[in-house]
C-alpha cells in the first residue's frame, strides 16, 4: 500500500479499501522506522490521526474530495496551526505557529491528513539539506549523499515512501533539484500560482510553494489544491485555476520542445547528459519534434541571483531579533548586545552569509552597481525565454549537473554548493513554471532529473508533458533499494 | 551682517482609515497596549502586507487640493533599520516614486501671501511605541499603533522663518482635517512634524549645512524649537566655528534642541522596493472619483464668504477656519434670514470667544447653528456655560498609561538588564 500514488490512494480510499487512519498510521509506522534518514522535524501522531479520522468521516457522510484522507508531508517552511514552525532554524526552533499557511488551510479543507513537518535547509538556503538547525538529512538512494535542497527532508520523505507526497518550496531550485536527486516528480508553478501567505519568506520575489510527488498525475492532484488567487497575498495572481488532471492525457504529437545549447556545455556530467539526451529521444518518439534555442544570459543567472535573493532575505529576516517571539539570547547587556547575540546564535553559517551578501548588496553606494544591476539582468533573462518560447512550447534539460553528492562535499565551498543551481535559479529569475521528472539513472545507480519549463502560466502543458512521458516510462516507479 | 534662515518640514499627517495601512487590524487610539496588533502587525513568520485602498484615497485627496500631479504608479519600499517598536526590521513606505508629486499651499502671514512649495507626499506606515516607564528597566513595546497610515508631506526649503513654518503648519494642518483624511490631533501624534533648519547670509545662493529637528508635536514647540536653532547656528558660524549636520531633539523644557546623531551616524536603510507589494496604481477614473468628493477647500470659501455675504478678510478667515465652522456659519445665515454680517460677528467673535473659555470647538457649541438669531448673542454669559457644562464631552484625556503586563518587554537601549 505504500508504494502506491496519491491517485491510486485516492482510489483505495474512495473503494473503502483502506482508511485514511490506516493510511496515516502506516505511514507515521515508516517514518518511525526510518527516522535515520532525518526526513522529519515534527511528526505529531495525535493531531495527524485526528484529522485522518476527521476526513474518514466526512468520506462517510459521502462529502470527499480527492484528496480526502491523503497523508501528505508539509515542508517546515508552512506555518500549520499549532505545530512548531521551524523553517530549520534555532532561531525558530520552539515556534508554534498560532495560524495556518493558505497553503496548509487549502489542504486541510480539501481534507488531506498533515502527516508532519519535514526537514529542510535554514531559512530554505542551501542545496544539500546540509544547512538545517536539525542535521542533514540522507539520501534513501545512498545514504551516504545528500537529498539536495532546501527541500531535502520532503524528498526524501516521498523517495523512501515515508509519505506519498509532500510540499516543498522553490526559490533558486529547491523543489526541483531534491526532486532530480531522489527520483520524484516536483514542481515549482509559476510565480504568483501558489499563495505564499504563511510560507515563511526567503527571496519574496522569487519563492514559490509546489507539489513534490511520485508522479505528474499526482502533482496535478496536489497543485489543483494549492493553486489559486489569495487576497492575503498581493502578489498572488488572480487568474482561474484549470483542471490540471484533465489535461494530462493530450496527446504530445506536434509538441516542440526547446533544447537550450546553454544547458549542454561545460559542468554538465557525462551520465546526466546521456540520460537526459535519451529521455529527449523518448519524447521524439511520443511525437515530439526538437528545436535547438539559445538563453545567452543563462551564465549570468547565478550571480543575479546571489545578488536579489540574499538581498530580499537581509530584508525579510530581519524580523528575528529576540524582540517579539523565537530565540533570544540567554545573557545580553543592553539592546544592541541583545541583537547581536540572539542573531549570531540563532543563525546558521550560510544564512549569516547570505544575510550579509545582502546587506551589502543594499548599502549606500553599492545599490546601483549590485542590486539595480541585477534587476536589469533579471529582466534580461526573462526576455531569452520569452525569444525561446517563440520557436517552442516547452524547454528541456537537466535539472542539476549532476546526481547526489556526498554529505559534507560541499559544504565548505559555497560556490561549488551554489552551482547545482546552474539549470534552475533563471527558472525563478523568469517566474515561470519548472518541472522535474525521474530520467533515469548513472553508473551508481543515482537518480538522473530531467527539467522541464513551462510558459507563464503553463503548468497544465508541462504536467501533461510530463505524464505522458511517464506513461511510457517506469523511471518514476522504482524505489531504493531498502525502503520497498 | 544680515542671516536668513532656511527651513522646509516633514509633515507626518496620520490618515483617518479604520483599518491599517497593510491589515485588517483596527486604528483606534488608546486600546489596551497590544490589542490592535494582528499577525501581520506583530510580523510573525510568514505573514504578508494587503495595502488598504482607503489610503490611497486619502493620499490622492490631498494631492489634488494641493494641485500636485498625481502618480499613476507610485512604488512601496522598504526602509530597512532595527528597532524594537519596528516588528519587521523595516518600515514600509515610498522612496523613489511617491503618489504625491510637487504641489504647494498658499500660506498668509502678516496680510502677506505666500506660495510655498511641497516636494512630494508619500504613504507609510507608523511603527509601535516603546515605553519606558515601568517596567524594572526592560523597556514595554506596544504595537497597537505599528501599520497605521501616515502621509509624510515634505515641504521645499521655501520657508525663511519660524512664524512662516508655523504658518505652514497650521494652513497643513486645516486643509489635511478639512478634507476629512486625518484627525489633526497633535496630543495623540496625529500630526508631526520634523523640521529642516539651516542658516546663510542675505544674498548668498548657497544653502548652509542643515540640521534636522526631529518629531515636534505642537506648534508653539515648532516656533521655539526652530527659533532656538537659528540662533544656535547663528552663534555657531558668527563664533567661527560650523554647523554639522545631524538629527536633533528639541527638549521643550529647556527650550533648546540637543544632538541625537551625526550624519556620520546616519543610518543606511537601504531602500529597495518592497516585493510583497505591486506598485500602487491610480488610474484616471480613480482620481475623477476621489475629486468628485472633495469638498470646497479653504481658501476657496473664504473668498465666496468675502464676495457673497460681504465679509471682510479677517472674519471671511475665521469662518472657514475649520469645515464645521463654517457649517456652522452658513447654516445659521440661512435658517436667521439674518445679516450675514451681524451672524458673523456673533460667531466668530461672542460665540467663539465663549467656545475658548470653555475649551470647546464649534462642533461642541451647546448652541445649535438652526435656531440663531442675533438676539442669542446678548445671553448672557453664565447661561451659556451652564448650557455648556450641561452637555460637555468628555475632556480629551491623556494618553493611557499602560499596563504593567501586556507590552513586550524588552531590554532597553539606555539602561543594563543584568
Amino acid at each position: 500500500m505504500f508504494k502506491k500514488t496519491v491517485a491510486e490512494l485516492s482510489r483505495a480510499l474512495a473503494s473503502k479499501a483502506v482508511s485514511s487512519v490506516e493510511l496515516t498510521q502506516l505511514f507515521l509506522d515508516r517514518i518511525s522506522k526510518y527516522r535515520d534518514l532525518n526526513a522529519f522535524i515534527t511528526v505529531d501522531p495525535e493531531k495527524s490521526l485526528a484529522q485522518a479520522r476527521a476526513a474518514d468521516a466526512r468520506r462517510a457522510k459521502g462529502e470527499a474530495a480527492a484528496l480526502t484522507g491523503i497523508p501528505v508531508a508539509q515542508k517546515d517552511i508552512f506555518c500549520a496551526d499549532g505545530w512548531l514552525t521551524t523553517c530549520g532554524s534555532k532561531m525558530l526552533s520552539s515556534f508554534i505557529a498560532p495560524y495556518d499557511a493558505t497553503a496548509i488551510a487549502r489542504f486541510s479543507g480539501a481534507g488531506a491528513v498533515l502527516l508532519g513537518k519535514t526537514n529542510m535547509d535554514e531559512f530554505a538556503m542551501g542545496s544539500s539539506n546540509e544547512t538545517s538547525h536539525f542535521g542533514p538529512v540522507r539520501n534513501p538512494w545512498d545514504p551516504t549523499t545528500v537529498p539536495g535542497g532546501s527541500s531535502g527532508g520532503s524528498a526524501a520523505a516521498v523517495a523512501a515512501r515515508l509519505a506519498p507526497a509532500a510540499t516543498g518550496t522553490d526559490t533558486g531550485g529547491s523543489i526541483r533539484q531534491p526532486a532530480a536527486l531522489t527520483n520524484l516528480t516536483g514542481l515549482k508553478p509559476s510565480y504568483g500560482r501558489v499563495s505564499r501567505y504563511g510560507m515563511i519568506a526567503f527571496a519574496s520575489s522569487l519563492d514559490q510553494g509546489g507539489p513534490m510527488t511520485q508522479s505528474a498525475e499526482d502533482a496535478a492532484l496536489l497543485l489543483g489544491v494549492m493553486a489559486g488567487f489569495d487576497q492575503r497575498d498581493s502578489t498572488s495572481v488572480d487568474a482561474p485555476v484549470p483542471d490540471f488532471v484533465a489535461a494530462l492525457d493530450h496527446p504530445l504529437k506536434g509538441l516542440r520542445i526547446g533544447l537550450p545549447k546553454e544547458y549542454f556545455g561545460d559542468g554538465l556530467s557525462a551520465d546526466v547528459a546521456k540520460a537526459v539526451e535519451a529521455a529527449i529521444a523518448e519524447y521524439r518518439k511520443l511525437g515530439a519534434q526538437t528545436v535547438e534555442v539559445s538563453l545567452p544570459n543563462s551564465s549570468l543567472a547565478i550571480p543575479c541571483y546571489y545578488v536579489l535573493a540574499p538581498a530580499e532575505a537581509s530584508s525579510n529576516l530581519s524580523r528575528y531579533d529576540g524582540v517579539r517571539y523565537g530565540f533570544r539570547a540567554a545573557e545580553y547587556k543592553d539592546l544592541i548586545d541583545m541583537y547581536c547575540k540572539t542573531r549570531a546564535q540563532g543563525f546558521g553559517a550560510e544564512v549569516k552569509r547570505r544575510i550579509m551578501i545582502g546587506t551589502y548588496a543594499l548599502s549606500a553606494g553599492y545599490y546601483d552597481a549590485y542590486y539595480l544591476k541585477a534587476q536589469r539582468l533579471r529582466r534580461l533573462i526573462a526576455q531569452d525565454f520569452e525569444q525561446a518560447f517563440e520557436v517552442c512550447d516547452v524547454i528541456m534539460g537537466p535539472t542539476s549537473p549532476t546526481t547526489a553528492f556526498k554529505l559534507g562535499a560541499k559544504s565548505d565551498d559555497p560556490v561549488s554548493m551554489y552551482l547545482s543551481d546552474i539549470y534552475t535559479i533563471s527558472v525563478n529569475l523568469a517566474g515561470l513554471p519548472g518541472l522535474s521528472i525521474p530520467a533515469g539513472f548513472d553508473g551508481k545507480g543515482l537518480p538522473v532529473g530531467l527539467q522541464i519549463i513551462g510558459r507563464y502560466f503553463g503548468e497544465e502543458r508541462l504536467l501533461n508533458v510530463a505524464h505522458q512521458y511517464q506513461q511510457a516510462t517506469d523511471w518514476h516507479r522504482r524505489l531504493p533499494k531498502g525502503f520497498d | 551682517m544680515e542671516w536668513e534662515s532656511v527651513i522646509g518640514l516633514e509633515i507626518h499627517a496620520q490618515l483617518s482609515t479604520r483599518s491599517k495601512a497593510f491589515s485588517g487590524a483596527a486604528t483606534r487610539y488608546g486600546a489596551e497596549p497590544n490589542t490592535q496588533a494582528c499577525a501581520v502587525d506583530i510580523a510573525l513568520p510568514g505573514v504578508l502586507p494587503v495595502f488598504n485602498e482607503q489610503a490611497a484615497r486619502m493620499a490622492v485627496k490631498f494631492g489634488l487640493a494641493i494641485g500636485a500631479q498625481i502618480n499613476h504608479r507610485s512604488v512601496f519600499a522598504r526602509k530597512n533599520y532595527f528597532y524594537p517598536d519596528l516588528p519587521k526590521g523595516y518600515q514600509i513606505s515610498q522612496y523613489e516614486i511617491p503618489v504625491v508629486a510637487k504641489g504647494s499651499l498658499t500660506i498668509e502671514l502678516d496680510g502677506h501671501e505666500r506660495l510655498i512649495g511641497i516636494t512630494r507626499a508619500h504613504l507609510e506606515e507608523d511603527a509601535g511605541k516603546s515605553l519606558h516607564e515601568d517596567f524594572h528597566g526592560m523597556t514595554g513595546i506596544d504595537l497597537n499603533r505599528a501599520g497605521t497610515p501616515l502621509l509624510e508631506i515634505v515641504s521645499e526649503p521655501d520657508l525663511r522663518s519660524a512664524k512662516e513654518a508655523v504658518a505652514y503648519m497650521k494652513k497643513l494642518h486645516q486643509l489635511v482635517v478639512y478634507l476629512g483624511i486625518c484627525d489633526g490631533n497633535m496630543q495623540e501624534g496625529s500630526f508631526r512634524c520634523d523640521a529642516n533648519v539651516s542658516v546663510r547670509r542675505k544674498g548668498d545662493p548657497k544653502f548652509g549645512t542643515r540640521a534636522e529637528i526631529k518629531n515636534v508635536n505642537s506648534f508653539r514647540f515648532v516656533e521655539k524649537a526652530i527659533e532656538f536653532e537659528i540662533e544656535r547656528q547663528i552663534d555657531l558660524i558668527e563664533s567661527g566655528k560650523s554647523v554639522v549636520q545631524e538629527t536633533r531633539l528639541y527638549d521643550a523644557d529647556k527650550d533648546q534642541t540637543r544632538s541625537m546623531r551625526s550624519k556620520e551616524e546616519a543610518m543606511d536603510y537601504r531602500y529597495f522596493p518592497d516585493p510583497d507589494l505591486p506598485p500602487l496604481v491610480v488610474d484616471e477614473a480613480f482620481v475623477r472619483e476621489v475629486q468628485a468628493t472633495l469638498p470646497e477647500l479653504p481658501d476657496a470659501r473664504r473668498a465666496r464668504f468675502m464676495s457673497q455675504y460681504g465679509l471682510n478678510r479677517y472674519d471671511a478667515g475665521v469662518l472657514t477656519s475649520s469645515r464645521e465652522m463654517a457649517e456652522y456659519y452658513e447654516t445659521a445665515v440661512r435658517e436667521s434670514k439674518g445679516d450675514p454680517k451681524i451672524v458673523a460677528n456673533w460667531i466668530a467673535v461672542e460665540l467663539s470667544g465663549y467656545l475658548n473659555l470653555d475649551n470647546k470647538d464649534i462642533a461642541e457649541s451647546p448652541v445649535s447653528a438652526k435656531p440663531t438669531t442675533p438676539s442669542q448673542a446678548r445671553l448672557p454669559r453664565k447661561s451659556l456655560r451652564r448650557c455648556g457644562r450641561a452637555r460637555a464631552m468628555p475632556m480629551r484625556s491623556s494618553p493611557r498609561r499602560a499596563s504593567s503586563r501586556s507590552p513586550i518587554p524588552v531590554p532597553s537601549k539606555r539602561r543594563s538588564t543584568r
